[in-house]
């Protein structure tokens, strides 16, 4: 079933296209990634998607709705965006900063109910960091905070995760956790579109891989057909030989 | 969560009370005062006369004052992501200022000068919201800050021109004294219409303070979450600028606690706003009625309430400061 879908989109900031003509379309049970250049629209693209920025021209739609026929609070419960860990200010616990992924499933001006910490708890669990729950936001590490973040997501409890380059700040076993957990993500039902920066990670995990090249989509499909060395040689300005001696070869894992 | 900071604050609120009600010029035991309390406003003697019309009104302003700014403090801190900013950052106290010394400057009574700062108040933080909500292109947090910023130098030399234009034997002092801010002038019909004021914008905190923490991510990540950022942010600038305004119109401008009570709060209860909130407003009530008694007690003469806040929020900002503030 489709549940997210973006039609001869184009995007950007105040009327100025950062990218134009994007068709893409997610269902339930599969990951699709997207991989691109920096600065050519990914996280603008997501914005758009997650309807925290209008789209300029074209149309989405959520579960064959537009998006803009949602409330934000039914949006938030479709939708569940992981974005790039930041530094955080106040000093709230990993627990508080989970428990915020409940904000639209509960009434608004109630407090987390025992259902909202158990949500907030297994999310936790799930990603291994059940231990981090009374830890200081701002005093853990990097990759730890961009777990805490896909708690945050998991705890939304919403059938598509918009995931922007979730393995970027992590390191080699978080990784693998995060890789691992979104394809167990995708197993139980849910849509999951991310962006990365490692083009292993998305030959790993993705059912289609989508490529973004200044804000248009120049190709999409299954992963080794897709992401092949010479187009992304070419997406990268890299060195085709490089590319090639990176990506594994076929049937072998990276 | 451990339930001794709660404890702290409720001893600290019942000793400024106390305090507050038994220190001063006249000193009154336990006994006095307990007698005086129970005889109720009626009652004849000294000790009936000073606590009934004295000090508890001026007790109870200065709690309100107190609870107020430190609420508008939280709230703002929260809603700017920045735990340096106060409740004057929107241009709140500059208009007060500038509504008093104008009521002042055309010879106005004390009611129609604490209204002319209320409205000063209110005029100055609508500005804001207005221009800032006209500039599309930029961090919507970050435009209120600078609007603020702008109109509040504009109401402030405002201030200055009424200060030049006024009258240097009467007018002048008394624009002076209110801007100092204090409250030895603060009768029950003071505390009778600030109160409902102050009540009126406690409120709706009260009722999002579950939400208010969406407001320390960034805006994209709040509507995300599911919040209407916008909508809460507004709400919560009409409600710091009620009781914002209703405290500076009856004791003018007094400074610090808006800034220090907040970081205080988040280092007993932690940084959530549902905690925070109300630690902030049991603190800032204690500590501006301490301040107060001591503002009346210590000298011989009166010390301007303004003043004494200084001085204590100060230093007790920078040995927050240099603390490293965890919670901050």
């Amino acid at each position: 079933m489709t549940l997210l879908e973006a039609r001869s989109l184009s995007f950007g900031y105040h009327g100025v296209p950062v990218g134009e003509g994007v068709d893409l379309v997610l269902a339930g049970g599969e990951i699709v990634c997207l991989l691109g250049p920096n600065g050519g629209g990914k996280t603008t693209l997501f914005r758009t998607l997650l309807g925290v920025l209008p789209p300029i021209a074209g149309e989405v739609r959520v579960a064959g709705r537009p998006l803009a026929g949602w409330s934000r609070r039914e949006r938030a419960r479709l939708l569940g965006w992981v974005p790039q860990a930041h530094a955080g200010l106040f000093a709230f616990t990993v627990e508080d900063v989970v428990l915020m992924g409940r904000t639209a499933r509960r009434g608004r001006f109630a407090a987390p109910s025992r259902r909202d910490h158990d949500a907030a708890r297994s999310a936790m669990e799930r990603l291994g960091i059940g231990r981090l729950a009374p830890r200081v936001y701002t005093q853990i590490s990097g990759g730890e905070r961009q777990l805490a973040l896909v708690a945050r997501a998991l705890a939304q409890e919403a059938g598509v995760l918009i995931l922007d380059e979730p393995t970027a700040s992590l390191d080699f076993g978080n990784q693998l956790r995060v890789l691992s957990e979104v394809r167990r993500l995708r197993d139980d039902g849910i849509g999951i579109l991310m962006s990365t920066h490692q083009p292993e990670h998305a030959l790993e995990v993705a059912d289609r891989i989508a490529l973004l090249e200044a804000g248009r989509l120049v190709a999409q499909g299954p992963p080794r057909e897709t992401a092949t060395p010479e187009r992304l040689a070419r997406l990268y300005a890299a060195d085709l030989a490089a590319v090639a001696a990176r990506l594994a070869p076929a049937g072998g894992r990276p | 969560m451990p339930r001794w900071p709660w404890l702290i604050l409720g001893v600290l609120l019942a000793l400024a009370v106390v305090s507050g009600l038994a220190a001063g010029p006249i000193s009154l035991g336990p006994a006095d005062l307990l007698r005086a309390l129970l005889g109720g406003p009626s009652a004849e003697g000294q000790a009936a006369m000073v606590v009934w019309s004295l000090r508890l009104p001026r007790l109870a302003a200065a709690l309100l004052v107190g609870a107020a700014l430190s609420a508008a403090g939280t709230s703002y801190q929260a809603m700017f992501r920045n735990p340096l900013v106060s409740p004057d950052i929107l241009g709140a106290s500059a208009g007060a200022g500038m509504g008093a010394a104008l009521a002042i400057l055309f010879g106005l009574p004390t009611l129609g000068i604490q209204a002319a700062a209320f409205a000063g108040g209110l005029a100055a933080v609508g500005l804001v919201t207005l221009v800032a909500g006209r500039v599309r292109r930029h961090d919507p947090v970050l435009v209120l800050v600078l609007a603020g910023i702008a109109i509040g130098t504009l109401f402030s030399a405002g201030i200055s021109l009424a200060k030049v234009l006024a009258d240097p034997t009467v007018q002048l002092p008394s624009i002076t004294f209110w801007l100092l801010g204090g409250l030895s002038a603060a009768t029950p019909g003071d505390v009778a219409r600030a109160a409902p004021l102050v009540a009126a914008g406690l409120l709706p905190l009260l009722l999002l303070r579950h939400r208010v923490d969406l407001l320390t991510l960034s805006d994209e990540e709040a509507e995300a979450l599911g919040e209407d950022v916008p909508r809460l942010r507004l709400t919560l600038i009409v409600a710091a600028t009620l009781v914002t305004g209703a405290s500076v119109a009856i004791a003018g401008i007094v400074g610090w606690v808006g800034l220090v009570v907040p970081h205080a709060a988040r280092l007993l209860v932690g940084p959530r706003f549902a905690r925070s909130l109300p630690a902030a407003v049991l603190l800032g009530a204690a500590f501006v009625a301490i301040a107060d008694t001591l503002a009346r007690s210590a000298a011989a003469i009166e010390l301007p309430l303004g003043i004494l806040t200084a001085l204590v929020g100060a230093p007790a900002f920078l040995w927050l400061l240099a603390r490293g503030g965890r919670s901050s």
